[in-house]
């Protein structure tokens, strides 16, 4: 069994290569489809856990407080512990909703980050489809999980989630326009919508110092939009607990609110990890043009540490937002969309589409 | 890799018929989502990944939601539509059996060449330039067109959005009586 943490493709390859001898080429593709799944599952699992777990500790920090630190060591076994509460607690039927939308909802979010995290390469050779459009493709998938948050709000048949779900639709189509915006100011850099071509591209330097200041503009720009689109504060209207309860899920309880609870974390998840992949290089190590003595000894770093510590980082970033800055109002949210974000985001790819042409960039 | 056509098929063709059987407004529109999203899947089978995500953005992501927010302002939970008459249940019945004997006859009769041409390779490159190409199969013309369409379009949106300065005062002056 060939296992290399620098490259997984040997180790995919020789799972392949076994199936394949072992069975029928249908088969084969079905159980590849089912070890696919099992692995994604355990990983969406696993990661909100520890999300959750995150969060709790870095709310703590910026309060001065401790956070989770009874269950387990450091607390790390609280949300687990939560897990399982949720788990068992009871589903309250609503009576007066619309039952099928009403389930249906929670599993349209969680499919659709689904659909999104396919699409996210790991590490060297660990990518579940390397597709040609792959940066066009996770920004057209992770625009269909906001139909979920609306058909949550509507058939809950209440006001407050009506509010929420109406809040969480104004913002996510205004603020999709500047996620797409920021990041294709990175493909006209690149040249190509390909995520695995995308991160070989920056061997030589991340994106982020590669395109100069429009890069480093369309960062930020990037990092403040792909906030509001996940509906987290300070841009968490749809929710905004101190005037809507809980926003669209405010009717849903026990797993399926945990449903839309993790779908939440994952979509951050899933945001950190394209800044992490378009800007800062995904699982390539950091490399320095010609050092080369540095960039060996950065090589020794494993592939997936480096990917993980990047979208760590980033998600950092993302929850010292929530509990620093205070929510907006709806009239606040849409003005920076379409009166700041929207002209410097268009302003911004032409100046990158300057640079291009005149070759500045490095 | 036949049976993902049969399931895309199958969902598709259910779902259609729910999206015009449905009579709640909503349910209709989500069955809608359902037809949207397996054609895409359908696109995905066939290795066109372009369209495929440019049927997910712009139907998925952009109508079907623009559809049901517009039905979230304007339609209440209780609202379900009257049952059709039987007249018109037959008559729509007869119309589409019609359109799909038309369909088929038409599909059946006509010989299928498989075409002997290697395959394309379809990059995001090579659409980007005929898209903009004037010369021969070149899209140049219709891009544009279609640009001056969308854009006539927003500006009528705006005018329409836009209060004209005589209410705004008018509205102003009831507020301050």
């Amino acid at each position: 069994m060939p296992f290399d943490i620098y490259d997984f493709s040997s180790f995919t390859g020789w799972i392949d290569a076994s199936l394949r001898a072992a069975m029928s080429p249908f088969w084969t593709i079905f159980t590849e489809f089912v070890l696919l799944g099992v692995a994604f599952l355990a990983f969406y699992a696993v990661v909100g856990l520890l999300l959750v777990y995150a969060e709790r500790r870095v709310c703590a920090f910026m309060q001065c407080r401790v956070g989770p630190n009874r269950v387990g060591p450091w607390g790390l076994f609280q949300t687990v512990a939560d897990l399982i509460k949720l788990l068992f607690k009871e589903l309250i039927h609503i009576k007066k909703a619309d039952k099928i939308l009403f389930n249906l909802a929670p599993f349209i979010v969680i499919i659709a980050s689904f659909f999104a995290l396919a699409a996210i390469p790991f590490a060297k050779g660990l990518h579940a489809v390397d597709l040609n459009i792959g940066l066009f493709y996770v920004m057209a998938v992770s625009s269909v999980g906001v139909v979920g948050i609306l058909l949550a709000g509507w058939s809950s048949n209440s006001k407050y989630s009506l509010i929420g779900a109406m809040r969480s639709g104004a913002q996510i189509i205004s603020y999709e326009l500047s996620v797409g915006l920021s990041l294709l100011v990175i493909v006209v850099l690149a040249g190509t919508l390909q995520l695995s071509e995308i991160v070989e591209l920056q061997r030589d330097g991340w994106f982020l110092f590669k395109g100069h200041l429009p890069a480093v503009i369309a960062f930020i720009i990037f990092l403040i939009a792909s906030t509001a689109e996940i509906n987290r504060g300070p841009f968490d209207l749809a929710e905004a607990e101190s005037e809507l309860t809980a926003g669209f899920h405010t009717e849903y309880s026990g797993i399926k609110f945990a449903f839309f609870f993790l779908a939440e974390y994952m979509n951050m998840f899933i945001v950190a990890s394209i800044a992490a992949t378009v800007f800062l290089g995904g699982w390539m190590p950091l490399h320095i043009g010609s050092w080369d003595g540095f960039n060996h000894i950065m090589d020794y770093i494993p592939p997936f540490v480096w990917y993980a510590g990047k979208t760590a980082v980033i998600i950092y970033i993302i929850m010292l937002f929530k509990w620093t800055f205070p929510r907006l109002r709806i009239d606040q949210l849409l003005t920076l969309e379409w009166k700041y974000l929207l002209p410097i985001n268009l302003f911004n790819i032409l100046l990158m589409a300057f640079l291009v042409l005149m070759g500045w960039h490095f | 890799m036949d049976i993902m056509f049969y399931i895309f098929s199958t969902i598709i063709l259910v779902f259609s018929v729910l999206t015009v059987t449905s009579r709640k407004i909503l349910r209709a529109a989500t069955y809608l989502l359902f037809v949207l999203i397996a054609t895409a899947g359908l696109y995905f089978l066939l290795n066109y990944q372009f369209i495929a995500a440019i049927q997910l953005t712009l139907y998925a992501g952009g109508i079907v939601v623009l559809i049901i927010f517009s039905i979230l302002l304007t339609s209440h939970i209780s609202q379900s539509f009257e049952p059709v008459g039987k007249l018109k249940t037959i008559a729509s019945g007869l119309a589409s059996v019609a359109g799909a004997l038309l369909t088929l006859t038409v599909l059946l009769e006509h010989e299928f060449t498989a075409s002997t041409k290697p395959p394309v390779d379809v990059n995001m490159e090579s659409i980007g330039l005929s898209l903009l190409s004037y010369e021969r199969d070149g899209f140049v013309l219709p891009f544009e067109v279609i640009s001056v369409l969308l854009l006539a379009a927003m500006i009528g949106a705006i005018v329409i959005a836009k209060k004209s300065e005589e209410k705004v005062t008018n509205q102003e002056n009831n507020k301050s009586l």
